[in-house]
């Protein structure tokens, strides 16, 4: 796994938002609420995100992980350390 | 070229999935074609083998044109007249259950069927070619409920990419199918509601332990096991696995799991996954993945939308506690699902936590009675005590 920046990871965890739910607006996404209140995805949609960050960025995120991406810092923290980043 | 609605009169093959001399089983997706309503995946409706693609891809033909020939199984290629394949589906061969489908007439060859009045002024209602929609009793009347059916049907395909120029008007057309079925529901239909709170610790744990030896691709979504449970529970309760038609209630010898899927944006709809009291866990997921994966992009396939025999609908991923649904009809009965919390139970004389799930019944009251309701929910809560039986 190569180490990325953070900013590498948010716009990697942003192109998987935007997948998951297009009609999103990245601008608008509170980095310290639930992402699930601010973008309506469901638990299908949420495992949808764990897969695609697990293909984009090599993180293999066990389930009693799952908590800890629950925000957008949350998730950026989570995988900056799982990635190594600088 | 199928009809899939009154307002479509022509389409444009983008993509056969098969070639001549390929056998093909009933129900295959043997065709993509585009709509005005996007893209449609296009099931055949009898087994044989291919012997010609009529219509080349990238053409757009009108409804009714023959877009590829087969020869039933049985019969070899010579053997005339070979029949319409794709797109068209035999009328008094299909098969004796509940089916709703806006095919042509003219790509059938149907006899006009009989039409209730009433079914006749909601079409004009909603805007539907009343001559486009089929009995769910393949011998009975098209009732309104038939109607209400094809009407969701035509509302419910609509890729992301193609919805934005017609979503005002597509999402009109959804809410109005709701509104309609759901109106005659809560008008016709003697509903009554069970509730029952189920201990799903060991389903729980069951299910983290399981996905802990799975890869990210390969885990189980919590609600699949509830599926499995559901699905076997409604065998030993017939009563609320069926149809309710002219002649009274038809009992379903399948179970087709109707779930229900939000859209993005709004609007629902339930499509079937077929046989789910048959199917292991891991299908159950691939096949509910498929499923919402093509209902959000637009790629359902109309026997999915004619053959739930029940409707699941889980709103526990909102939070909400207990779910106390409409009946879909002709149906006679949808599960609730809520969220699974940690709850406080007493266990020989401690209090301890326990992860529960509200589960929830609303069934005909013309076709059961509370008594079986309660025993189809309890079956569910003692399935899923042992979790391992369900795979």
């Amino acid at each position: 796994m190569t180490a990325r920046t953070r900013e590498a990871i948010r716009a990697a965890i942003f192109a998987v938002l935007g997948e998951i739910a297009p009609e999103a607006d990245p601008a608008a996404i509170a980095a310290d609420q639930p992402l699930r209140d601010q973008i309506d995805i469901d638990s299908f949609d949420f495992l949808n995100v764990i897969i695609r960050l697990h293909e984009t960025l090599g993180v293999d995120i066990p389930e009693k992980d799952y908590a800890e991406l629950l925000t957008l810092n949350g998730a950026l923290d989570y995988l900056a350390r799982r990635c190594g980043a600088s | 070229m199928p009809s899939l609605g009154a307002d479509m009169d022509a389409g444009t093959l983008v993509q056969w999935m098969i070639k001549p001399g390929d056998a093909v089983k009933r129900g295959q997706v043997v065709a993509v074609v585009e709509t005005q309503k996007g893209a449609i995946d296009v099931e055949i409706w009898e087994d044989g083998t291919i012997d010609q693609l009529v219509v080349e891809t990238g053409k757009k033909v009108p409804v009714g044109e023959v877009l590829a020939l087969l020869h039933a199984s049985g019969e070899t290629a010579a053997a005339p007249p070979a029949k319409p394949a794709a797109g068209s589906r035999p009328g008094p061969a299909a098969p004796a259950k509940p089916r709703v489908e806006a095919v042509s007439p003219v790509a059938t060859g149907m006899a006009r069927g009989r039409i209730s009045p009433a079914a006749r002024k909601l079409a004009e209602e909603l805007g539907l070619d009343i001559d486009s929609v089929r009995p769910a009793d393949p011998d009975g009347v098209v009732s309104r409920a038939d109607v209400e059916r094809a009407a969701a049907m035509k509302a419910a395909p609509a890729p992301a990419a193609d919805a934005r120029p017609v979503a005002a008007d597509w999402h009109a057309q959804m809410r109005k199918a709701i509104a309609a079925a759901m109106s005659r529901s809560k008008r016709e239909i003697p509903h009554y509601y069970l509730a029952t709170d189920i201990d799903v610790t060991k389903v729980t744990d069951w299910l983290a332990s399981e996905n802990l030896k799975r890869g990210v691709a390969e885990r189980l979504l919590p609600v699949v096991p509830l599926m499995k449970a559901v699905a076997l529970a409604l065998r030993e309760v017939p009563e609320l696995n069926g149809f309710w038609t002219a002649e009274g209630y038809k009992p379903s010898p399948a179970v087709h799991l109707g779930m229900a899927i939000a859209l993005r944006g709004g609007g629902l709809v339930a499509p079937a996954i077929h046989d789910a009291d048959k199917k292991g866990l891991d299908l159950l997921m691939a096949d509910l993945r498929d499923l919402i994966t093509r209902v959000r992009g637009g790629r359902l396939r109309s026997s999915e939308m004619s053959d739930p025999t029940v409707t699941l609908t889980n709103l526990g991923d909102q939070g909400v506690e207990g779910v106390f649904a409409v009946i879909y009809p002709p149906q006679v009965a949808i599960v609730g699902l809520g969220k699974i919390t940690d709850r406080p139970r007493v266990e020989g004389g401690a209090v301890v936590t326990r992860k529960v799930l509200t589960a929830t019944l609303a069934a005909d009251h013309r076709v059961s009675d509370g008594h079986r309701g309660a025993v189809f929910l309890a079956t569910v809560g003692r399935l899923l005590q042992d979790p391992e039986k369900l795979l």
